[in-house]
């Protein structure tokens, strides 16, 4: 079988909605209940995030919701066990997104191929080196099918955009401005225009713009310089504050999308 | 000097350790760093106008005193390297002139710190009154109450003081909250980290500038006992820059014995500690690969110390390195043992030393010395800022009595 990303990619190239959640937030046993009400919903791919204590490339929104996830009990075994039955629920394309220490601990060859065995799709490791990308985790990422989608920023220089593009699978992930996550003010002056220069090189990959996504406008931007766009901090704070998942993660999704599927 | 194979390597690893492992929005800013570092600070004009700061402004060399009292309470030769006689009362003050000449050479207009004890918030915020750059130093919460007159200091040097009030709220989340700045301001900011931490080339950037230490104990032990190498360097380690700063000159000397201090805190079993190399295990903190305390998942365990600057779960990758290879040994000491060693230094000596450096005072009681051993302690910081802790200390030690 393809790998679920290479699959969702062949198929459709716009408007893409990723949507980002925290494991075991804000219950330990949640996060296969939202997957499951997000599967119904017109999302696309979707993100784990594993959580970590000291998430120094993340906002105060995702930070408390990692914080939440430990004190629930979260940890990468207990995810890993939960995600026994993703594919019983989802056919949708699952990354794991992380901080290297958790992969490390865990062991890096243990990681990938317990996603592999949970049926997960690919990984985002925002502080993972290129040098430590290809002297282990590129070989091992293959050996069990896993993509590695790798970051740039809107400061990266074009050949180092070229080099990373190169080594990237399943996409590329585009950060929409040199911010931590879930700083929606950061973007509000000149939009997304100014990614163009990146996203209309030839490159390999797919790109996904994330970081800042706040709501249905700033969707229908990112998708107009890009493939589809990622949304964390947004969906956390729904999360935080709904009583009723049920009714409201199909709601935000489908305003999200409004006309755009 | 013959090349040394204690130092960083070319990807910027100290055998495993080190590196720089830092979301793509930081790769611009470091890779300037480490393009430019050497360059920068071996050049001539560099050089003249650190040496000329170091020597005028901080006050340098500062003295190797001879501490007889010290000395023959422990049955050997003890010298104390000053490094509490620096403006500003401690080693940070080199490190951060040696990062604002830097940052002022690559442009950069706002400058960020994280600090504990505050003593290098304190040297940050000196450095960027001097040159008249604007200073934002991140401090945990706890460290703001328990350091109180190093944050009013910041404030009169006119630097903005931000509680970081995530996690411990102590160095390690002062330091993540800095990361977070800098990475929203990339264009226009330098970040001076306050140790021998962080990415690559932070580790030995910072350890370059701290080496003035074992420069100057060298040609002071040659003129006051006829040889450049002791016996025993000793130094506290928090990150470990003191420590890096004080073992420098002498690795390739395997003679020297070279002793690093960690705080155990109320002791290493008992979950308030922050002794790293003794009950961490590798991993990634702040960019680095290093010893670091952390649970099974891999996540970091608050670190506990009577001491705000030691009160830190990793450890510079220099240290993981030379702990590794066996060519420093490092102990640890308690938070009452440090105490301690700070009341008997004052009374033995007539100087109050920081808490820090205080836990290097305390080893001389587990060392076996000869009477012919030069035993050298770097004295990282003065006391001043630790007051009340040891009035407290006096008030309680009276009360028992
Ligand atoms: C006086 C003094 N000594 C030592 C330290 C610990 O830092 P390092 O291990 O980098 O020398 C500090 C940190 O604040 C300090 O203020």
């Amino acid at each position: 079988m393809k790998n679920r990303i290479d699959n969702l990619f062949q198929k459709k190239e716009e408007n893409i909605l990723s949507i980002f959640l925290t494991a075991g937030y804000p219950n330990i046993n949640d996060t296969l209940s939202i997957i499951k009400i997000l599967d119904t919903t017109d999302v696309d791919l979707l993100e784990i995030g594993i959580p970590f204590s000291d998430p120094i490339a993340d906002g105060p929104i995702i930070q408390q919701s990692s914080m939440k996830a430990l004190n629930n009990g979260m940890t990468l075994k207990v995810l890993f066990e939960q995600l026994q039955s993703l594919r019983t629920i989802t056919q949708l394309p699952v990354l794991l997104m992380g901080y290297l220490n958790s992969v490390m601990q865990y062991g890096v060859e243990e990681f990938y191929k317990s996603c592999h065995e949970v049926g997960i799709d690919g990984v985002i490791l925002p502080d993972l080196p290129l040098n430590e990308f290809d002297n282990t985790h590129k070989a091992l990422a293959e050996k069990y099918d896993i993509k590695v989608a790798l970051i740039i920023s809107p400061e990266t220089a074009t050949h180092r955009i070229k080099l990373i593009d190169l080594k990237s699978s399943g996409f590329l992930y585009l950060v929409s401005s040199n911010s931590t996550t879930g700083n929606f003010t950061a973007i509000k002056q000149n939009s997304y225009k100014h990614l163009t220069e990146i996203t209309s090189l030839a490159l390999k990959n797919k790109i996904l713009i994330g970081f800042g996504i706040k709501g249905q406008q700033e969707f229908e931007e990112a998708c107009s310089v890009a493939n589809g766009a990622i949304m964390g901090s947004s969906f956390i704070q729904l999360l935080s504050t709904s009583s009723n998942f049920e009714k409201d993660i199909p709601e935000f999704i489908s305003i999200i999308k409004n006309s755009k599927s | 000097m013959t090349t040394n194979n204690y130092n960083v390597n070319e990807q910027g690893y100290y055998g495993e350790y080190g590196g720089a492992y830092i979301p793509e929005i930081l790769f611009n800013n470091v890779e300037e760093l480490k393009n430019n570092y050497l360059e920068i600070i071996e050049s001539d004009s560099f050089k003249k106008e650190f040496d000329e700061l170091l020597k005028n402004y901080v006050g340098r060399p500062t003295p190797l005193y001879h501490a007889k009292n010290l000395s023959s309470q422990f049955h050997t030769n003890i010298f104390l390297k000053r490094e509490d006689l620096n403006h500003t009362g401690a080693h940070k003050i080199n490190n951060a002139l040696g990062q604002i000449l830097l940052a002022k050479r690559l442009g950069k207009k706002r400058i960020i710190a994280e600090t504990g004890a505050g003593q290098h918030g304190v040297a940050t915020a000196t450095a960027c009154a001097l040159m008249n750059l604007e200073c934002i130093v991140y401090m945990g919460e706890v460290d703001i109450k328990r350091q109180a007159p190093n944050v009013a200091r910041m404030k009169m040097l006119g630097a903005k003081v931000i509680p970081a009030t995530s996690g411990s709220k102590t160095l390690k989340d002062a330091t993540n909250e800095a990361i977070r700045d800098w990475i929203n301001h990339t264009e226009t900011t330098h970040y001076i980290i306050g140790s021998v931490v962080g990415p690559h080339p932070y580790p030995d950037m910072v350890t370059r500038f701290q080496s003035v230490i074992s420069k100057e104990m060298k040609n002071q032990l040659l003129e006051q006992v006829g040889k450049e190498n002791p016996e025993f360097v000793i130094a506290c380690v928090g990150g470990g820059s003191n420590a890096a700063g004080a073992f420098y000159h002498y690795l390739n000397n395997e003679n020297v014995k070279l002793i690093g201090v960690e705080a155990a805190g109320k002791g290493i079993q008992t979950g308030h500690t922050a002794a790293t190399l003794t009950i961490g295990k590798p991993g990634i903190i702040h960019g680095s690969k290093t010893y670091l305390m952390q649970n099974e998942d891999g996540q970091i365990i608050e670190p506990y110390s009577i001491s705000a600057g030691l009160d830190y779960p990793g450890i510079g990758p220099i240290h993981s390195f030379l702990h590794d290879v066996k060519r420093a040994n490092y102990m640890h000491v308690t938070d009452k043992e440090a105490l301690e060693a700070a009341l008997n230094l004052t009374q033995k000596e007539g100087i109050i030393p920081a808490l820090e450096s205080s836990h290097a005072l305390a080893v001389l009681t587990k060392l076996n010395f000869k009477k012919t051993d030069t035993v050298v302690v770097n004295l990282s910081g003065r006391g001043d800022k630790d007051l009340t802790t040891y009035i407290n200390y006096l008030n309680q030690n009276d009360y028992e009595k």
